[in-house]
Order: structure tokens, then sequence, then C-alpha cells
């Protein structure tokens, strides 16, 4: 177990740190959001955080990446979160990359992890048909039309970076009732292929994400990702990183809004007093703290089960993302309210932390999926 | 073989020949060695297991041989404590003095007093008592008023203590007192007396879960010598508070019970077997299940944290802020876990005595009442907010 930072983590937090805080503030979202920007991100930051190792974190060295690992992508997201970066981070390096690199042939990944490493191919991965997270009900279906070839029709939505994508990565049904593990394949398609539509949808968090329908999409056997009805088993792997990855971020995000609210609570005066000296305010507050720490313990333990290939990552990754969900909401309810007023107002960034919160929350299962994954994994 | 491999060898074969097989067992709440003058073994097994022990210094193993400690170094006490792990063996004693006084008189104590009581605390033979809070003198600690005169050559002792654990099995007490009433935290002092002493009287209260552990203690012209004085005088809310903090470390470990129900297994075993469950192993009731998760979640939440805290300490990073919300922490999550127990075990947790109910039941019911204490002694949860307000966040007064 390593609950604490190596050197050569803390490096690269202070790196991150520095990155983000000059170069995607927040004030970069709200340009973002404000200037309807047709990317929904930053294309030339992007580059840059390539340029820093950001993009190669969980790509070994072979094929172009830095190889830091789980706990460096971790020390990096959370630092996005303190200022709320928009960047392809989630869907391309913790689900498009895992993706590639846990079922990707050889060919797959010799064409496809450099150029993730470079900054250079964004992914999207096409999961949910609904509003709710839930990887084994699938109904968009891939039908074998000849021996080298299937058709994919369905719809899918809530996908992340899906009308930038380069490559999307499609969960399609090629055996199976709707409800099943069994039978879930996973396919590379073009976004740029026939019968493919995307839609952007502006989300509350003013993130990326876009609606994809397939009408008869052709897509080559060669373009399956791992095996035929095995999706599930990669799936489950990749959205573990995934939810452990999201989990470092909200860190990052509700140590923010807390610090800022703390800060608040010693400058607004209210009866000729700091509002920080009323009681009421000041248990709360210290509430808060405890909560926040006992996430990050989460947080570091589940990014280092990952690192340790521990047979305990699903336990770890549902743990992290219940706590985190359940905190982050805590958190941004508290700290809105102790605002006041000027917690209401966009010119206050705790609604947009509060906004992102409640995004994040839903990504990859919200409280109550992973409190009932958990019990399962438990055996109760 | 290195130094502490043997170490490990010596002390498993040491511990092998001296641990009574009964000292191997569970321990019955009777059977608890707290040792003192009056101190009754109902096993004598726990008398022999104390002895061989203390001839070591092993009740107290990281104080210095010339106290009557063990000496050992950090990683030596931890291998002494895997070792007693290994063969599950009952502690040799439980111990105020132990857990409390003593790490406050190596740091505060003259030689004098060392020598005097150190060595008799190792051994178990002087079962000490806590006099902090007073009936007027609560989470307002240092507005305590028992009062303590100077009369020339013995000190003289006035006043009320409450919820003194054990003040009626123990023989000697560690005292707070006011020895100047014209300043707050500047006035008490730290005292140690022979609760045998003439004008001591305890008398035991009942608490809502039917057990006695706590006292009202009364001081009526009681004479103490003069060198029983810890530390200097009106400087003994520095000592106070150090002590504290030992105190509060040993009961937010209380809340790591996360998912254990006592002799009942697991709390999802106790929930199977008086709820039910469904084809698939699954605690039947949906809403039930859902809480015992997040217990169990929050359990795991905070041993992580625990455990964090002691790595940042390895790493030279000392005691974190984290370590601030322990007893907050601890204690809340233990008073859940057992609000979420009774909900478990419906009425069968909530008998009182006498038949329908086994004694796992029944324990149940008794630690649901006594874990409520856990969020007001030794600092209530108000207070741990407060310091975590001031201390740790910097929010004004």
């Amino acid at each position: 177990m390593a609950l604490v930072l190596t050197e050569e983590q803390q490096l690269l937090r202070d790196t991150a740190t520095q990155f983000f805080q000059e170069r995607a503030p927040v004030a970069s979202l709200r340009k973002l959001r404000d200037s309807k920007d047709a990317s929904g991100f930053d294309r030339a930051l992007w580059r840059e955080m390539a340029n820093l190792g950001f993009a190669g974190i969980l790509i070994s060295e072979k094929y172009g990446g830095t190889d830091f690992g789980p706990m460096g992508i971790g020390v990096v997201l959370e630092q996005a979160g303190r200022t709320l970066a928009a960047t392809p981070l989630i869907s391309t390096v913790l689900l498009g990359g895992s993706a590639i690199q846990l079922a990707g042939n050889a060919t797959q990944r010799q064409d496809l992890l450099p150029t993730i490493a470079a900054g250079e191919c964004l992914i999207a991965l096409a999961l949910e048909e609904g509003p709710h997270h839930n990887p084994s009900h699938i109904e968009t279906i891939a039908k074998s039309i000849d021996a080298d070839h299937f058709s994919l029709s369905g719809h899918k939505v809530f996908v992340l970076d899906g009308h930038v994508a380069d490559l999307l990565i499609v969960a399609a049904r090629t055996g199976g009732q709707a409800h099943d593990r069994h039978g879930i394949t996973l396919f590379l398609v073009d976004p740029k292929a026939q019968g493919v539509t995307i839609n952007r949808s502006h989300m509350v968090d003013s993130r990326n994400a876009a609606s994809i329908r397939f009408e008869n999409v052709k897509v080559s056997a060669s373009d399956v990702l791992g095996s035929v009805d095995g999706g599930s088993d990669v799936l489950d792997q990749v959205l573990d990183i995934a939810r452990i990855g999201l989990a470092a971020e909200m860190l990052g995000s509700l140590q923010q809004a807390f610090d800022e609210t703390v800060t608040y609570l010693k400058e607004r005066k209210q009866f000729g007093v700091p509002i920080g000296s009323f009681q009421a305010l000041k248990h709360r507050a210290a509430i808060m703290f405890a909560e926040i720490e006992i996430c990050r313990s989460v947080v570091l333990d589940a990014l280092s089960a990952l690192d340790e290939r521990r047979n305990d990552v699903p336990l770890m990754a549902s743990l992290a993302k219940a706590r985190l969900s359940e905190t982050a909401r805590l958190v941004t309810n508290e700290c809105l309210q102790m605002h006041g007023g000027m917690g209401m107002t966009d010119q206050f960034n705790i609604g947009l932390y509060m906004k992102r919160a409640r995004v994040a929350a839903a990504t990859f299962g919200n409280v109550d999926f992973h409190r009932d994954r958990y019990a399962s994994l438990d055996g109760f | 073989m290195d130094a502490l491999e043997t170490f490990r060898q010596e002390t498993r074969q040491w511990l092998e020949a001296n641990c009574p097989p009964s000292m191997r067992t569970p321990m019955p709440e009777e059977e608890s060695p707290w040792g003192g003058r009056r101190a009754t073994w109902p096993n004598p097994d726990s008398k022999k297991w104390l002895d061989a022990m203390a001839s070591r210094g092993w009740t107290a193993p990281t104080w210095p041989r010339q106290y009557g400690g063990g000496g050992l170094g950090k990683d030596e006490a931890r291998i002494l404590s895997q070792e007693l792990g290994r063969l599950k063996a009952r502690p040799a004693l439980m111990s105020f003095g132990i857990w409390m006084l003593g790490p406050a008189l190596l740091e505060y104590a003259n030689e004098e007093q060392k020598l005097e009581h150190l060595p008799k605390i190792v051994r178990g033979e002087i079962r000490w008592c806590q006099g902090y809070s007073e009936p007027g003198a609560g989470s307002d600690l240092a507005g305590l008023a028992t009062k303590c005169e100077d009369k020339g050559d013995h000190y003289l002792v006035n006043g009320q203590k409450i919820w003194t654990s054990y003040a009626d099995k123990a023989d000697w007490i560690f005292c707070l007192v006011r020895t100047d009433t014209s300043t707050k935290h500047d006035g008490i002092s730290f005292l140690l007396f022979d609760m045998e002493s003439p004008g001591v009287e305890a008398r035991p209260i009942t608490m809502i879960s039917g057990a006695s552990p706590f006292c009202e203690t009364f001081f009526t012209d009681v004479k103490v010598p003069k060198k029983n004085l810890v530390g200097e005088l009106n400087k003994g809310w520095t000592i106070a508070k150090r002590l504290l903090q030992h105190e509060r470390d040993m009961i937010s470990s209380m809340g790591l019970g996360g998912g254990s129900a006592g002799g009942l297994g697991g709390i999802e075993k106790a929930a199977r077997d008086y709820v039910g469950a469904d084809a698939k192993g699954r605690v039947a009731n949906p809403a039930l299940r859902e809480r015992i998760a997040q217990q169990k979640m929050d359990g795991r939440a905070f041993a992580l944290t625990l455990a964090r805290t002691t790595e940042e300490a390895k790493a030279g990073q000392g005691m974190g802020a984290a370590s601030s919300i322990f007893k907050y922490y601890g204690t809340e999550l233990n008073k859940r876990r057992y609000e979420l127990l009774l909900d478990v075990l419906g009425t069968q947790a909530l008998g009182w005595e006498g038949d329908g109910f086994n004694q796992d039941e029944l324990d149940v019911t008794r630690a649901w009442l006594r874990s409520k204490g856990n969020s007001i002694e030794g600092g209530t949860s108000e207070v741990q907010l407060n310091v975590v307000a001031k201390r740790v966040l910097g929010l004004p007064d």
C-alpha cells in the first residue's frame, strides 16, 4: 500500500499544479463556455499537455508514453480538477488508451498508442444508452453481414468528447439479450463513417458530451477490439480505471471549492465579524474537512491498487467513486450555502464546481450504483 | 540473520514458552487484567501471564529499562506486537497507567517520581484513575475548581471530580487541581495521590447501559505530600493536554470495528441471519443492505486514513492534519455502527436480561448504549470540531 507520494510523483504534481493554474485556470472554462467554442476544449493546450507527457502517462515507453502509471495520472487529474480544466484526459487517456492497451492486438496498439501519447488522436467510448450508467445494458446491435464485416445500428448517449473524437470505441451487442454481460463486443469506428450521426450535448458543466446514432454502419472485423462477445471483461477493467481517475479529479475539485470557501469565511463580514467565527459554520467546515481527508485516503489507496494490480481494484473503484460522489455533493452544497447570495451568482466559481460535481457523480455510476456494486463484490 | 529477525525468533520462542494456553483464548470481561492492590484473578493464568510479561518490561515495551520498561525500539516493539497477535494473546495488563499516565510522567516527572511510580505501573501493582472532569468543568475542563492549598509541609485538597473511571477500584489518582484562582489555564497543577488517603470517597454512577464504570469522587481535606506535584506549580495544563491526546488516540480506534458485530460475525452475516437473504446471497432488505454497504465503506475509508497517517509519519512528514479528525470521525462511525446493528437484530437487540436473548444479543444492546459515550468522553465531538476549525482551518474566534 502506498498512501504517500514518491519524490518523482511529487515533482509531477508540482509540474501539473503550475501548469493547470497558469495555462488552464477556471477562466479558461468560462471562455470556452461563453464563446460557445466549437471544440469545447483548447487544442493548443492539449498539445502542450502531450508535450509534458500527460497524454501518455498510462502508455508504456515503447509506444511513446511516459509510463508514470495510475498514481501519475491520479496526481495530474487531481490538479486538473482544482481548476476545472476541460481536457480529453478522461475520454482519451483513461478510457480510450486503457481499452487499447488492455484489449488491442499488436497492429491496433502500434497504430494508436503512439498517436494517443502524442496528443494527436482523441478517442471516445460510446457506451451508455440511457440516463443511468449500466454497462451491460446494450441494445446497439452489430450484425455479422459477411465473413469480414459487421453492420452496427443503435443509439448512444453521454459519449464524453464524442463530437471531437478522431476514433470511437463502440460497445455493441453480438449475442445474448439486452441485459446480458456476455455477447458485448467493442468496435473501433471512424466517426466519419457513413451512417454515423453525432450531436453535441451541452451539459450543465460545460464539458463535452454527445449523442451518437449508428445506422447500418459497416465495420471491418479487423476493427473488433478484443474478442467478439467478450467485451464486458475489458469494459469492467477500463471503467474501473476511469472511475478511480475521475475520483482523483473530483478530489481536486472539492478540495479547491472547500479551500476557497474557508478563505471566504475568513473575509466575509456580517454583524461586524468574519462569518467564519460563527460556530454554526465552523462545525460544518470542520466536518467537510474530515470528509475530504477521508476521501483523499480512499483515492490514494484506489490508485495504488491499480498501480500494484491488486485484486481488490473493483472494490476500491466502487468505494472511491461512491465516496467521492457523496462527499462532492455535501461539499459543493455546503460551500454554495456558505457563500450566501454570492454563491448563486455566475461570477463566483462555486456554482461551476457544483455543476461539475453533479456531472462527475453521474459519470461511470453514481453513489447508488457503486454502493450496490460494493455490496455485491463484498458478498452480501 | 539481522538483529530484528533474531529478536523476532527469540521473542516467538519466549512467548510460546511463557504465554499460558488459556491466555490465547478470547477474554471474558471479568478476566480483564487491570492489576492493582485489590486485583482478583478469577483465572490464575492471568496473573502468571502478567508477571511473565512484566519481568521483561513488555507490559510497557518502549519505556526505558531503568523504569522497568522493555527498552525496545519502535521496530522491536512492532515485532513484539505482531508476535503477540500471532498467538492471539490476551493483553497481559490493561492500565491507564500505561496508556495515559506513564507517557506523561516520562516527559514531565522528576527522576524520583519516575523511579517510584513507573516500575509499579509496569508490574501492574498500582492501578491508576484519572481525576479530570468536574460537575462544573466538562468540555470546559480548564474551568475546574478542586481546591489545592499549600499548607507548608503538604497540600490540602478539597473538591469533587466526576466520570472518574474505576475510581472505586483504583489505588492512586492523577488529578488536576486548582492552585491559583486568579487565572484560568495558568492556575492548574498536576497532582498524584493515594486513593486510601483519609478524605477520599468514590461513589459509582449507574450508566444507561446498566454498568458502573464511572464514579463521583469526593475530596475532603485530603493531605497530599508536596513531592507528589508533577512538573511546576500552575503548569499542569500542559501535562493535562498532552495526556488528553493519548486518551483521544485510545478512544478513536473504536471506530475501526467497521464490519464486526461481536460474537455474531460480520454485520452482513448478522443481517443474513436476522433478516434473510435472497437466492444470490444478498441481504433480503435492499434498504438495509445499502446501509450496511455504506457503513462498511466508511469503515474501510477511515481505516485507510489511519494507515495514511502512519505512512506519512514514517515518511517523515509528521502527524498530518488528518489525525485531528480521528476522535470525531471514529466515534461517530462507531455510534452509527451500533444503530445499524440494532436495526439488523430487530427486537433481539432490545432485550435487557433473562430468557429469550443470547449473550451476543445482550452484549449488542449494552454496547450500543455504551457507544453513546464515545463522542462525549475525552472531548466531545463538538469540541473536536472546534479544535479542527481553529487549529487546522484557522477560522477566527
